[in-house]
């Protein structure tokens, strides 16, 4: 008997997936989101909700995580941003802080494992954010991740953590400054490296132009250029569609310079809850205004912003 | 000068509409203007201007040369309704309201297009339901609204277009300079101003020389503007203190880009309650700094047909929502 229900959770579950990748192939005749965004929002909401204790509702967003990238990725969605943990979080209890790093630290290890689906699709992981304000267990790890993914091409996954988009902003302009300054005073140009060690690393798409660093004479104010370079996103192209769970219609400081003219989709489950179906609607909507927002685009391309 | 009743006849808005009882002569430097009211406005000047029909105000060096009449009048004389404060709705607490309001003004050229009417048309129809929401927001004491009149990304629609719009801009700050006076508004413009036509300038800097010392309620519009634009000029000055030894680098912070944002014309530059019409969701570029912890608010309104109720709509909402600004 058992043997029997197994064989039929296994056959459904086949079923399914079956019925999801042609499902998907219907989607892909409209163009397919390049890059999606999420604010993982509403897992305290989920473990109260449900009577779990502390710390269970953000266990269950990261199987929802999970998921989510599953899907994204099967459908070919090449670029998945997350909100995992904003600087504004830190004023949170220590305690809950605490509970929210260690979590942290043993998902990445999880990630690595070669099982997961980092390996499956061949994901590179990118931490974004003002990486040293992590506790030092959570840098390490973190540290690892980007280095032990570095070689993998085909997806990404951007993880933002200790991260505010006016931080981020703040951060490009004193790199920018710093670079232009350091080469008016005759030292070598320093590299775009942002906290925590990230650099860009090439053989991903990159929307920023090169560096070029212009003579001296002309550097008397950084441009949209460096600006843009400067920015923990530039390893990615801005997101097509932001969707914010948990029916919370705001941006609270996330992509606020990456995502100005990208759909909104905010949904009310909570991000647990988050299915297949949320994100079916998210790219059904994207697809209705895309070719709106490609005709703009081409239009902008020619003017200044 | 505007005297709209929905729906509006309109013939043909590229040609001046019939002359009536009250013609005006914009041919000498002068401008005579003459004011109609055709919805409730928070002033009473209207009438007496009307029955006057003089010359309602003229900057000094201006020789704006606008459609030779302002001041059609559809079917018959407009309203003369006085100045009124709103009640403020029993649905909404005093103590929650937002200290700023921003609007994305969505869908004036849909409201014209399904009237059979031309794309301006539906921008002066827009222009009184802005002159309706500043009115409230006086009443109910809304410190600060922002409206998106005109994005940078909006120079590349026809110029007929565009010029249609500078030149009502032009004129809505024109005549409403006596009401925001008399009402206790100051407005303030923002965005890149390099693109605009001079006597729009020369207007908009008189009416904010004018209306300066007003504390009611402050309008800021946003003309030509973009939030990236703001972003990076902001970054710009900043790197310039920074280049001039007027600021330090290690001293960059998020205060310091905050001052040089174009918002800083106001104590209160950071929308709580961001309002977008249209059905669109999606923020287009407008206060991207700004708006990091704005409430955001949609609404499936064309902007012309947005008013009272959509508004208390959007403050109902506002003051359900639970702010947490990450923390909690």
């Amino acid at each position: 008997m058992q043997i029997s229900n197994g064989y039929t959770v296994h056959l459904l579950e086949g079923l399914y997936c079956y019925l999801r990748r042609l499902l998907f192939k219907v989607l892909c005749v409209g163009t397919v989101p390049n890059h999606i965004a999420f604010i993982m929002d509403g897992n305290r909401r989920f473990a109260k909700k449900n009577n779990l204790a502390e710390g269970e509702g953000h266990k269950a967003g990261f199987s929802a995580l999970l998921s989510i990238l599953r899907y994204c990725y099967e459908l070919g969605v090449k670029y998945v941003t997350v909100y995992a943990f904003s600087i504004d979080n830190f004023r949170r209890k220590p305690k809950d802080v605490q509970i929210l790093m260690e979590l942290m630290r043993q998902k990445i290890e999880e990630l690595l494992q070669q099982e997961s689906i980092i390996n499956e699709y061949g994901v590179r992981l990118h931490f974004i954010g003002n990486i040293s304000m992590l506790s030092e267990p959570v840098r390490v790890a973190v540290d690892k991740a980007m280095r032990v993914t570095a070689h993998n091409n085909h997806r990404v996954l951007l993880i933002c953590v200790a991260y505010t988009s006016r931080d981020e902003m703040v951060h490009a302009v004193y790199q920018s400054c710093k670079q232009k300054w350091s080469h008016l005073n005759g030292e070598e140009p320093s590299k775009a490296v942002k906290n925590g060690g990230i650099e860009k690393v090439k053989g991903i798409e990159d929307k920023v132009e090169k560096h070029s660093v212009p003579p001296p004479s002309s550097c008397s104010l950084i441009e949209l250029v460096d600006f843009e370079r400067n920015m923990y996103m530039a390893v990615a192209p801005d997101p097509d569609i932001l969707i914010r769970t948990s029916g919370e219609a705001r941006l609270s400081n996330f992509l606020l310079w990456q995502a100005g003219t990208c759909p909104l989709y905010a949904p009310s489950s909570l991000w647990p809850e988050i299915g297949l179906r949320h994100l079916v609607l998210a790219v059904l909507n994207f697809q209705k205004y895309h070719h709106y927002l490609e005709n703009k685009k081409e239009k902008k391309k020619h003017k200044n912003f | 000068m505007f005297s709209l009743k929905f729906p509006i006849p309109i013939e043909n808005t590229l040609t001046p509409p019939p002359k009536t009882n009250n013609n005006n002569n914009n041919n000498n430097n002068n401008n005579n203007y003459n004011k109609f009211s055709g919805c409730s406005y928070y002033c009473s000047v209207y009438a007496n201007d009307k029955l006057r029909g003089g010359i309602i105000r003229s900057p000094p060096t201006s020789n704006v040369a606008l459609h030779n009449n302002e001041a059609s009048v559809v079917g018959g004389w407009p309203e003369t309704t006085e100045a009124k404060e709103e009640p403020f709705p029993e649905e909404l607490r005093a103590e929650l309201m937002p200290k700023h309001v921003a609007v994305i003004m969505d869908g004036n050229r849909r409201w014209a297009k399904t009237r059979g009417l031309f794309p301006w048309a539906g921008h002066q129809a827009g222009v009184e339901a802005l002159k309706e929401v500043v009115r409230l927001c006086c009443s109910w004491g809304i410190k600060v609204l922002t409206v998106f009149a005109f994005s940078s990304e909006n120079w590349i629609r026809p110029k007929v277009e565009v010029d249609f719009l500078m030149s009502l801009f032009e004129k809505t700050i024109n005549s409403e300079i006596d009401d925001f006076n008399r009402e206790g508004i100051r407005i303030s413009v923002i965005g890149d101003a390099t693109k605009l036509p001079s006597s729009l300038l020369r207007m908009i800097k008189y009416a904010e020389e004018s209306t300066k010392e007003n504390s009611r309620l402050q309008l800021i519009v946003a003309v030509s503007y973009s939030g990236k634009y703001d972003v990076v000029q902001a970054c710009k000055s900043v790197a310039k203190k920074v280049k001039d030894g007027i600021l330090d680098l290690e001293e960059i912070n998020e205060g310091i880009i905050e001052q040089e944002l174009e918002t800083n014309c106001t104590e209160f530059p950071n929308p709580d309650l961001l309002i977008r019409t249209s059905g669109e969701l999606r923020v287009s570029n407008f206060l991207l700094w700004q708006l990091a912890y704005a409430e955001l608010y949609f609404n499936g309104a064309l902007w012309p047909d947005f008013g009272k109720d959509e508004f208390v709509e959007a403050l109902i909402s506002f003051q359900q929502r639970k702010r947490r600004f990450g923390g909690r």
